[in-house]
């Protein structure tokens, strides 16, 4: 950060000191006065577009009106936000927001705490005052993993922003009839990333089948159902209770989960254990054979799919090492249903994660064993969320349960997953505590944090390793470009579509800001300390399978490794 | 004369811009002149598109030269300020079609780019066109920092309408009288363009140049979609905006007709960027054409418009329906 001026303004005659060059929202957003903001998005590339226009405020003199978001203080600025003029263009404005957008509040991701509903209420507005010109608009979905309904839209346009960020572009604006829409490209991809969703203020994107379909893989009757939930999960599904931002809520999430009716409930991370001893493994034969370097993480779909519809030359350097969810699903299937005496036709696999992309991967081909998908349903924190309300389950005052074993008992590498860096992490301690006999740190802290490009040099038998982390696919791109420049800067890339990581996904709780994102991380490094066992390769649990079960080449490769395939363009159907 | 010493006698013949805004001509040289960056942009709009506007045209139909020197002009100054400077012009398919070639001529080997506009974007509103000849989306762009600062491709711009830099050129040559070029209209057909004081009443305008009608009329005056309505006694001042009027018959014009063709006008050419002047522009075009006026609803309308709207189009899109609506309706 540059030099900052601290300087005085007022707003609405309090004095606050502020920086140079912050906007007046920002300034406003710190001390706590309210200014609504509907198109404002701090992760988008361009954070304030100032076309929803209710940020507007008074500056004295100046003439007019000036959009808060965009305008910047100045030493002994005057701001008003409050005044009869200010309130009626907000009204209407809004009444003309409110007639774009088709209500469906009843089955909606923001679950009434929603702004643009917020702010009819504050601002009295006669929300029948015009007919919703969008009813007729089409909703499409994009593959097994998301819906747009654009009949909700209101034009803010932040997840064309946030798409073009992500260095995809997928969504576009296209005019229709002189008028201005979002559509779905018709020559790209999308990467099912959700990060649309999560940056939508009015609840027009949302996870295939939410929240119509939650209640399908409860209902199995007869059936053996099984549920895992994700490291990430553990530190945001709170948020949906009200719970303080970075909540750490397994038992609870736990026991919730029991009482709608599951039989097990497993915990993902010991899947990330898995995850971790192949990947280090294959990381290290790589490097030995100089082959396919750099070796790109793989455990998030989107990025692979972006890789596999994009980039299909760099899917040699992908690691064949399948995903936690998939690795442990597959356990579910054969070691635990064998264990269990229970025929794995009859086992339901249910995976709660913070991710919509995840809906995708579980309907690949390739990961089928015997003829069984690993995971049968996604759920998104959100779903789960909303699941536990409708069953009358609060996580605020329900009695924690432990998760079951043999799947529940994970290291503290397993549960920094969920964050952007802790994938590269937990292979590193492995891959270091393997090659050195006494290991004096274990935590990588240079790789950690919200940071969207970060690297590092690790000593590996003496040889300089170097590795980079990128979440949010823009970039990753630019860790591609530098590789361009020079194919041998990175050894190890960590690549997660999402801001932050899986904290940041797409199936999470909404808003999703970096203030959000960071207290979730917070909380699943907490636990990484609070534990006993902090390298995946030491969870007793991973070496029992491995003894027991995971004993062939063969075995290991079918439950734990898949492959990659370059993608056709996939239609999109449009469903209204 | 010394290139410098044009921006002084530009600021002295008090020139302002001739695009629909007046702001200073003198001011905006001085301001990129000013500014300190090692490449700096001139653009130069001919873009012309509103209905019933069509004296720059004229002007480039016959003085293309007068304009091409206006921008070698601007070259040379503020070319003097900074290592590289390129110039573009910005203009609407319509004239590049026609005057491509004799324009080309004229330009031989002056850094100047012909840029023809894409024929689906209507405003010439200026952040717009930065963005468009960036290859962006045509929409304005917050302001500040103004293209004097922060303008074509993020270095000093300059961007002046075609009139404008045709006065620079006769300002040079000490020919500049205060004058503007008046295109003048009847409901659709075109009268003339003339060259007339700037200060000179509108009634005066049309007596001189025998366009006063016989018959009971009104008048749109600065655009023939954004103009605002003036009633025969109203006609005892300058033009403001740009420098277009239309007369129409009173009693044989149809207010609604007349208002839906401006609504449709204003529907495919604003960029629908910002709600005000998206929805506003949508539910007003409605509204016209159910003819059932709802005034309070409309007033909401032309509130929030006026106010809140991203740029100056959507800004002044009220004033010709509220004008008519008032004094006709």
């Amino acid at each position: 950060m540059g030099k900052k001026k601290k300087i005085q303004i007022t707003i609405d005659g309090r004095k606050i000191g502020c920086w140079d060059g912050q906007t007046i929202l920002e300034a406003a957003k710190q001390n706590k006065i309210e200014i609504p903001a509907l198109c404002f998005c701090e992760d988008a590339k361009e954070k304030a577009k100032a076309n929803c226009r209710l940020c507007v405020v008074e500056i004295k003199g100046l003439k007019g009106l000036h959009p808060a978001c965009a305008s910047k203080v100045y030493d002994k600025m005057e701001v008003i936000t409050f005044s009869p003029e200010i309130e009626r263009t907000r009204k209407i404005n809004l009444e003309l927001i409110f007639a774009q957008h088709s209500e469906e509040c009843q089955d909606c991701i923001w679950n009434f705490n929603c702004q643009l509903l917020n702010l009819a209420r504050r601002y009295n507005i006669e929300k029948a005052r015009f007919k919703d010109r969008k009813v007729n608009y089409p909703v499409y979905q994009f593959g097994p993993s998301l819906v747009f309904d654009s009949s909700k839209c209101i034009d803010c346009r932040n997840c064309v922003d946030i798409c073009e960020k992500q260095g995809v572009g997928f969504l576009e604006i296209k005019e229709k009839g002189h008028l201005f829409q979002v559509v779905p490209s018709k020559t790209k991809d999308c990467i099912y990333c959700g990060q649309c969703i999560v940056h939508c203020p009015a609840g027009a994107f949302e996870a295939v089948g939410e929240f119509e379909e939650v209640e399908k893989p409860i209902q199995k009757r007869g059936k053996f159902v099984v549920f895992q939930f994700a490291p990430s999960i553990r530190t945001s599904i709170g948020e949906e209770f009200h719970l303080p931002l970075g909540s750490v809520v397994v038992g609870k999430l736990t026991a919730g989960i029991k009482k709608l009716g599951a039989r097990k409930v497993f915990d993902v991370c010991v899947g990330a254990d898995f995850t971790t001893v192949e990947e280090a493994n294959e990381f290290m034969e790589r490097l030995r054979n100089k082959k396919n370097l750099p070796m790109f993480t793989s455990c998030c779909p989107a990025w692979v799919r972006f890789v596999e519809c994009y980039h299909p030359e760099l899917i040699p350097n992908l690691t064949s090492a399948r995903s936690p969810h998939i690795i442990s699903g597959g356990l579910i299937k054969t070691y635990f249903a064998k264990n269990s005496n229970i025929n794995p036709k009859d086992i339901i696999v249910v995976s709660v994660m913070p991710c919509v992309a995840k809906k995708y991967e579980i309907q690949r081909k390739e990961l089928l064993i015997n003829g069984l998908r690993p995971v049968d349903y996604v759920l998104t924190t959100r779903e789960l969320a909303y699941l536990f309300i409708k069953n009358k389950i609060d996580l605020r005052n329900i009695k924690p349960q432990k998760p079951d074993s043999p799947l529940g008992i994970s290291s503290g590498a397993g549960v920094i997953y969920g964050a952007s860096g802790g994938v590269m992490e937990s292979a590193l301690r492995t891959i270091v505590q393997k090659t050195k006999k006494n290991l004096s740190k274990i935590e990588f802290k240079k790789i950690r944090g919200m940071e969207g490009v970060k690297d590092a040099m690790v000593k590996i038998k003496n040889k300089k390793v170097r590795v980079a982390v990128a979440s949010g696919i823009g970039n990753a791109k630019k860790i591609l470009e530098r590789l361009k420049n020079n194919p041998k800067l990175y050894d190890y890339v960590e690549v997660m579509a999402c801001f932050g990581g899986c904290i940041g996904g797409g199936g999470q709780p909404v808003p999703s800001n970096a203030k959000i994102r960071k207290e979730r991380a917070r909380g699943l490094y907490k636990i990484d300390v609070q534990k006993q066992i902090r390298f995946a390769h030491k969870n007793p649990v991973v070496n029992k399978v491995y003894q027991d079960y995971l004993t062939s080449k063969e075995k290991i490769h079918q439950i734990c490794h898949t492959k990659y395939f370059s993608q056709k363009r996939s239609k999109i159907r449009q469903t209204k | 004369m010394d290139a410098l010493n044009i921006i002084n006698k530009i600021k002295d013949a008090d020139l302002l811009g001739k695009g629909g805004a007046g702001f200073p001509v003198g001011l905006k040289w001085e301001m990129v002149a000013k500014a300190k960056a090692d490449k700096k942009y001139i653009i130069c709009n001919l873009s012309e598109g509103e209905p019933e506007v069509y004296k720059d045209g004229f002007i480039l139909k016959n003085y293309p030269e007068e304009i091409i020197n206006g921008i070698k002009i601007a070259l040379k100054t503020i070319g003097k300020t900074t290592k590289q400077i390129q110039a573009y012009i910005y203009i609407n398919p319509q004239y590049y079609q026609k005057y491509k070639n004799k324009l080309e001529k004229i330009i031989t080997n002056l850094p100047i780019i012909l840029f023809k506009k894409p024929k689906n974007y209507l405003a010439g509103e200026e952040t717009t066109i930065l963005n468009v000849i960036e290859g962006k989306r045509a929409e304005p762009r917050i302001r500040p920092p103004f293209p004097t600062e922060v303008g074509l491709f993020g270095y000093p711009t300059l961007i002046n309408n075609a009139e404008s830099f045709f006065w620079v050129s006769k300002i040079a040559q000490d020919k500049y009288r205060g004058n503007r070029f008046y295109s003048i209209s009847q409901e659709g057909n075109p009268r003339g363009v003339y060259e007339l004081p700037e200060n000179w009443s509108i009634e005066r305008i049309l007596k001189k140049t025998g366009n006063f009608p016989d018959f009971d009329f009104f008048v749109q005056a600065g655009g023939g979609a954004s103009g605002e309505i003036l009633l025969p006694k109203e006609l005892n001042q300058p033009l403001k905006g740009l420098g277009a009027m239309v007369i129409y018959n009173r009693k044989k014009t149809n207010p609604f007709s007349l208002m839906e063709k401006w609504a449709d006008f204003f529907l495919k050419a604003n960029c629908d960027k910002c709600v005000p002047c998206r929805e506003g522009v949508f539910r007003l075009a409605k509204i016209i054409k159910s003819k059932e006026l709802d005034r309070s609803l409309l007033e909401d309308i032309f509130f929030v418009m006026e106010k809140t709207s991203f740029c100056p189009l959507g800004r002044t899109i009220p004033v010709p329906f509220k004008t008519l609506i008032d004094k006709l309706i």
